[in-house]
């Protein structure tokens, strides 16, 4: 049974940030990923890192910009903590070998992006997760005495010892089928959000809530899961990203009428508004008529206002994604986009350094909400999030497994439950539905009914279909009944998590009963501080059903205040 | 452009290459009937077919749009991205309008689609030393680099790992230990970046290496199999370039001999003089070369080799003796390009990914006059 200091579940930025961290630290680590680390969805953040490294900038402008954004649901002091570390953090991915852009003077360049108070975005063209992420994979492949790889083992469940403290998980191998239980002092989740349970949705195939609903299942609060983000630019028919980097380089989103529609909701920022606050614009115009596209359901980005030069140079990769997605080329003329899902802003509930109400129990980036982005995150602050609290986890981590030794766990019942559950999955009867049907109809259910614009009686539907779902899922069927690279079984699991997602996401949209950041109510329109400046938090209940509890909004400096752009 | 993309749903048929290890069986076909927008891809066909005909269809992949490397597969022959391929295009360019989907070549296969990237790929990665190693001290802020630096190295930092180059490489299929253009693109990464400290090292390593630089054969099919024009080849030629013209590193394998009486011959023939390219590359850049001991050895190794061609009339006395004739407006054409290119202060890297493809007509040397000159 592999025993290490750290046990880090996920390999995108947040995991390999927390591995390179603990292992530099002194510790023995183990980090784990159902894919290979460099396909994580990290390596599809364009855009850039956020960082006050200019010196006309301050972080606390940063802080503050990030403060608003989150429409006054983040918490300050983890916010300070983001904002603060961010410049020294940027400068380490520099030192690495991140190929950031440069300026004239050949300091690092920064473009603009949505809802900060100036340039403050560093980038690698607009490839910088992927870039990002390449770097750190050559860290650990550099540290490869330290750090032990499992790529392409898929997590089932965590193991927790007597006194509830998280000591390892249960895991299997895609490639053979083997299951094999991992102890460890510490466990951190850096495996992601959970946007695979919307559809259309920005977010890969592989993004499907394994970490939350794994913390959920073992008793950890989940929080602000009400926050979804819709990401303004998104191509209508399969969803794919177009990056703010566009509208950061100076790009017009035009309705039907060919109107710069931003100018009602944001006429100082405008394109540059927050996410939240574009994505609402957009599907208002769409909303009453003023799309473009066959169903009308389209806005124009409008890129060739970018010089030409620039945007081969610095959006090269949306210049094939037009061409190739959409048969546009973006250089020439406009392109449909309209808002789709693409990041969460809840999680797994954490303090600055990644730790979740379980002992030994840490979770860093998506996965996890520390909060940093409260009602709407900011683009290019979850490059830093991931990085940030990966990091902080990782060292905090590795400390507390240097103070204690390794838990005695006996794993072996639970390992054989689980491969006992994905064995009874293999073999069900063909009758009822497919995976692929149930999952298709969860994501369409959450985009119908918690997306944009929501309202009690569409959150009260989307409950009931998703507990009808749940019934379905527990007996769908699938058909391979192999043991090598079995992904059918494994996509019957992760229906489960991103169920269990979704629960948590309607429940806590039902509960808040006001407007804020992402959260829009159209049966209670406006935001309401008195009763509803605090986080939901979801746990699940005794008898499997979640329950809500309140946990308060930490204000350090930044009084709410009314939120313009 | 974009009225193709409003285009109705059409059938598709699916040829997949399947192989399940555990029956014990052969790989088979396994053919599906799809319904999908035409400019649809590869691989949402192949996820229809999965999602409602057969789950147990094994292919690897995530982000849909050609950055997270997973989908690389073979369409039709040719090495592809699933993801990055529309289905009506897969459907033109095969044979009888069924499109073939098989696992990339030159890979151990897993399980259909998937092939064993750690065995091949990865292996071979870090066999480049995979990781910046920074010039120190390491400034308290960021490396002071140009711009021009970074852009550069960020047309190979954009290579996705995907394996689609490796898929078909002919040096590959020959000699599988050959380092191959992924892992060469990964190397100009470091050796292109000024914050590097082991330019030379690295450069001396991959030159002396039997199976480093100079074992690709120059057959442009990682070029055109790169879904993200990093253009592999393009960067093994700029290795090479650095670490003769610019670090002066001398092979173990005459890759550097070999250039240099490569570019020698045709600077003074117009024409490659093949007879004398073997002498020269083993006894040294002149017409005596062939009297060194080194060629000697070469020149008697390839003796069958040689009667072999002039018994097929592939090789004559005269064209041993003598290099091709070219015209002499055509040999001075040809030189003129060499003074170009020499006269210039400094080397010119063409670089595709910035340039896009209609920029300035300055971007390259004359294609037309070099294709005039070099056709006989």
């Amino acid at each position: 049974m592999p025993a290490h200091d750290v046990l880090i579940i996920g390999a995108g930025l947040a995991g390999q940030r927390a591995a390179l961290a603990a292992a530099e630290s002194g510790a023995s680590v183990a980090i784990m990923s159902k894919v290979h680390p460099v396909r994580s969805h990290s390596v599809a953040a364009a855009g850039g890192i956020n960082a006050a490294i200019s010196v006309d900038d301050d972080w606390r402008s940063h802080a503050y910009d990030t403060v608003k954004g989150s429409d006054f649901l983040g918490d300050q002091d983890a916010i300070e903590v983001m904002c603060s570390e961010a410049p020294a953090e940027v400068m380490e991915l520099e030192h690495m070998g991140v190929t950031f852009h440069r300026n004239d003077k050949g300091e690092m360049d920064l473009r603009a992006f949505g809802g900060a108070s100036m340039k403050r975005t560093a980038y690698v063209a607009d490839i910088t997760g992927q870039a990002m992420l390449h770097v750190l994979y050559e860290q650990l492949m550099r540290h490869h005495e330290t750090v032990a790889r499992y790529e392409e083992w898929f997590t089932t469940s965590l193991l927790r010892d007597d006194a509830g403290n998280c000591c390892g998980a249960i895991a299997r191998d895609v490639r053979s089928g083997r299951m094999e239980a991992f102890t460890a002092k510490n466990v951190i989740l850096a495996c992601g959000g959970a946007g695979q349970a919307y559809k259309p949705t920005t977010n890969g195939l592989i993004v499907t809530g394994d970490g939350i609903a794994m913390a959920y299942r073992a008793g950890a609060p989940l929080m602000d899961m009400e926050m979804v983000q819709y990401h303004p630019t998104c191509l209508v028919e399969t969803g794919i990203l177009i990056t703010e980097g566009a509208r950061g380089e100076g790009a017009h989103l035009l309705n039907a009428n060919g109107e710069r529609f931003m100018e009602k909701s944001a006429p100082n920022k405008m394109e540059l508004a927050s996410r939240d606050v574009v994505s609402r614009a957009e599907q208002i115009e769409i909303n009453e008529g003023r799309g473009v596209g066959p169903n009308g359901e389209g806005i124009l980005l409008d890129i060739t206002v970018v010089p030409r030069k620039r945007t081969l140079e610095a959006l090269r990769e949306i210049v094939n994604l037009g061409k190739d997605f959409a048969g546009v080329d973006i250089t020439r003329e406009p392109i449909t986009i309209r808002p789709g899902q693409h990041y969460i802003m809840g999680g797994v509930k954490t303090d600055v350094d990644g730790r979740t109400a379980i002992d030994g129990l840490y979770a860093a980036g998506e996965v996890a909400c520390v909060s940093v982005h409260g009602g709407n995150r900011l683009g290019a602050n979850s490059l830093l999030d991931t990085l940030i609290f990966g990091r902080r986890s990782g060292e905090h981590a590795a400390a507390r497994a240097a103070s204690m030794g390794m838990a005695h766990v006996d794993a072996n019942a639970q390992l054989l439950a689980d491969a006992a559950r994905l064995d009874s999955i293999v073999a069900r009867p063909r009758e009822g539905r497919r995976v692929s049907e149930i999952k298709s109809e969860l994501g369409e259910t959450m985009n119908k009914s918690a997306a944009v614009f929501r309202d009690e009686a569409g959150l009260q539907g989307a409950l009931e279909t998703i507990g009808r779902l749940r019934a379905e899922s527990e007996s769908a069927w699938i058909d391979d009944r192999g043991t090598v690279f079995n992904q059918d079984v494994l996509g019957a699991i992760e229906l489960g998590y991103m169920v269990d997602c979704a629960e948590a996401t309607v429940v806590a949209a039902l509960e808040r009963k006001e407007s804020r950041g992402a959260q829009f109510r159209t049966d209670y329109p406006e935001r309401n501080d008195e009763q509803w400046l605090k986080h939901i938090d979801v746990t699940l209940g005794d008898g499997g059903s979640p329950e809500i509890s309140y946990s308060p909004v930490t204000i350090t400096q930044w009084q709410p205040e009314e939120r313009k752009y | 452009m974009a009225e193709a993309h409003n285009r109705p749903p059409e059938k598709f048929t699916l040829r997949l290459r399947r192989y399940d290890p555990e029956s014990g069986g052969a790989p088979y076909w396994d053919e599906h009937t799809i319904e999908l927008e035409p400019h649809r891809s590869v691989l949402e066909g192949i996820l229809q077919a999965r999602d409602r005909f057969d789950g147990s269809i094994g292919i690897r992949c995530s982000c849909r749009q050609a950055i997270c490397g997973s989908c690389g597969v073979r369409v039709n022959g040719q090495p592809a991205l699933a993801c990055h391929t529309h289905l009506d295009a897969a459907k033109q360019s095969a044979e009888s309008g069924v499109i073939e989907i098989e696992p990339m070549g030159n890979m151990p296969v897993i399980k259909d689609l998937i092939v064993d990237m750690d065995a091949v790929h990865w292996k071979k990665i870090q066999r480049v030393t995979p990781w910046l190693l920074a010039k120190q001290p390491v400034p308290e802020r960021e490396y002071l680099v140009s711009k021009e630096s970074m852009v550069d190295v960020t047309q190979t930092m954009a290579c996705i790992q995907c394996g689609a180059c490796l898929s078909d490489c002919l040096a590959m299929e020959v000699d599988p230990g050959f380092i191959g253009p992924a892992a060469l693109a990964k190397a100009y990464r470091f050796v292109g970046d000024p914050r590097d400290d082991q330019q030379f090292e690295r450069l001396n390593d991959l030159a002396q290496d039997p199976q480093g630089i100079f074992d690709c054969t120059h057959c442009f099919k990682c070029v055109d199999a790169c879904p993200k024009g990093v253009n592999p080849m393009g960067q093994i030629m700029r290795l090479r370039r650095i670490a003769i013209g610019d670090q002066h590193i001398v092979d173990q394998n005459n890759g550097e001999r070999h250039e240099a009486a490569f570019t020698t011959l045709i600077r003074d023939n117009g024409l490659l003089w093949e007879a004398e390219l073997l002498p020269r590359s083993y006894g040294g850049n002149s017409w005596f070369g062939k009297f060194a001991p080194a060629a000697g050895k070469e020149l008697l190794s390839s003796l069958p080799t040689a009667i072999k061609g002039m018994l097929r009339g592939k090789m004559t006395i005269m064209g041993v003796l003598k290099p091709h004739k070219l015209p002499s407006q055509d040999l001075k054409a040809v030189q003129a390009i060499y003074e170009k290119i020499e006269s210039r202060p400094e080397r010119y890297e063409l670089n595709l990914y910035i340039t896009g493809e209609d920029e300035d007509a300055d971007t390259a040397s004359s294609p037309a006059s070099l294709e005039g000159s070099a056709s006989q």
